[in-house]
């Protein structure tokens, strides 16, 4: 339990995806104009982490890994297919968020009218195959702990992407000098809010 | 279309595809692309070359690939196939930094797979390749690179100088602290107090960099100002 709370927080806070390996960029500068269409990307990139990390992981660890194999015959046991690991984790990622997107449609259309136009922007989102490459690199022992870590790294996604809409609804009526408006005072909050949650890297 | 008379293979229009990512048009500062791993691996000059030179492969090459099956692509899987072909791509690239770079590689960790979600790549393939012959597509694809990788190269300069002391891992300043807890003595500027700055190794101050260049080049060009 104690494994999954420090995960949990490390995923939150001091590992943020946004502010410590600058995952996601394009669209957390492109999409955070208003605070609503951020809350409705930051919930899509919860979503569908929560959803394509954990089945990269059981890809990852019955298929992929050196002997992962193993449970087919013993004959595959010294298979090594990790250099297949990019293209897979990409396709099971575009497959996913394409099948999501469907059955959210059918099943809940309030959701997808919140949701909707940001699922197809999301196949490309580099914090979705990111969470993928971390799960990998940092081998996850259970389907628990990478679920708990995908979960996490989208909150904490959420949360950057929220208060940075936030600041920057305001920041409109700031006089800001004019070569630096729009993406480059983006770029210097986004920075001061790192120096901020890098005080978290203390805590965990 | 009279495109009898044979276009030279570097006139007026195909030299502008060059040259225009590499000011007017970045990919980094103006179109707002592939800022992820801008960011994160300009800690020294040497990883932003190899990943600078990475991008450009995959994006040359993948632009190639596409244009010349851009009109046996179906529109509604369109970006699967592109998808595909970067990872396909970005698979080669990987084990050949693993085979020749093994600790450049291990540097870069996840970044070099993060290639195929680089926003130029899809940006490039979809919105140049997919509409264009082969050549200018491959010339696309260079110029957009190189303007991307001169913004990784400038903000890694700063950031290895002054974060680190070095300049494409030589020494500029003498052995620092970081030495002498190896039991090698202090030299050059160390010897006076000089310390590196451990702040601009860290994460925000790439930001502040990019700003900083974006700050100057929309001083100089006054059409890139937001309103």
């Amino acid at each position: 339990m104690v494994d999954y709370i420090n995960i949990a927080l490390k995923g939150i806070f001091s590992e943020n995806m946004i502010f410590a390996y600058f995952l996601g960029m394009c669209s957390y500068l492109a999409v955070s104009k208003t605070v609503k269409t951020a809350t409705g990307l930051g919930a899509a990139v919860i979503f569908v982490l929560g959803v394509t990390v954990p089945v990269n992981w059981l890809l990852e660890n019955y298929v992929l890994k050196e002997g992962a194999l193993a449970w087919l015959s013993d004959d595959f046991a010294q298979v090594d297919l990790s250099f297949l690991s990019f293209i897979m984790f990409i396709a099971v990622v575009a497959a996913i968020v394409q099948l999501v997107e469907m059955l959210v449609e059918k099943s809940a259309p309030a959701l997808y009218g919140a949701l909707g136009i940001f699922l197809p922007l999301i196949a490309v989102n580099c914090s979705i195959l990111g969470g993928a490459l971390f799960m990998q690199e940092r081998q996850y022992s259970t389907i628990g702990e990478a679920t708990v870590f995908a979960v996490s790294s989208g909150i904490g996604w959420f949360i950057a992407i929220v208060a940075l809409a936030a600041i920057r609804e305001r920041i409109k009526y700031s006089h800001v000098p004019a070569p630096l408006k729009g993406l480059g005072i983006t770029f210097i909050i986004t920075g001061l809010m790192g120096i901020a949650f890098m005080s978290f890297s203390g805590i965990l | 279309m009279s495109e009898k008379e044979k276009e030279p293979l570097f006139s007026k229009k195909n030299k502008k595809l060059i040259t225009d990512p590499l000011s007017e048009n970045n990919p980094v500062t103006v179109q707002v692309l592939g800022i992820c791993s801008a960011l994160a691996i300009t800690v020294s000059i040497e990883q932003a070359v190899v990943m600078a030179s990475s991008v450009l492969f995959v994006v040359a090459t993948g632009n190639v690939v596409i244009s010349l099956m851009r009109n046996l692509i179906p529109d509604r899987i369109r970006i699967i196939v592109q998808l595909v072909a970067a990872a396909s791509l970005v698979i080669i690239v990987n084990e050949v930094l693993k085979a020749f770079l093994p600790d450049m590689a291990e540097k870069l960790s996840v970044f070099v797979g993060l290639i195929i979600t680089n926003c130029i790549l899809m940006g490039r393939y979809e919105a140049f390749a997919m509409a264009n012959k082969p050549w200018p597509s491959f010339l696309d694809g260079i110029g957009n690179s190189l303007g991307y990788g001169w913004i990784l190269v400038v903000v890694a300069f700063f950031r290895e100088i002054f974060g680190a002391g070095k300049l494409a891992g030589f020494q500029l300043f003498g052995n620092s602290i970081a030495d002498k807890a190896n039991g090698i003595e202090l030299t050059g500027l160390y010897k006076y107090g000089y310390l590196n700055n451990n702040f601009i190794i860290l994460a925000p101050f790439a930001l502040f960099c990019v700003a900083i260049i974006i700050w100057i080049q929309r001083s100089v060009n006054k059409n890139l100002i937001e309103n």
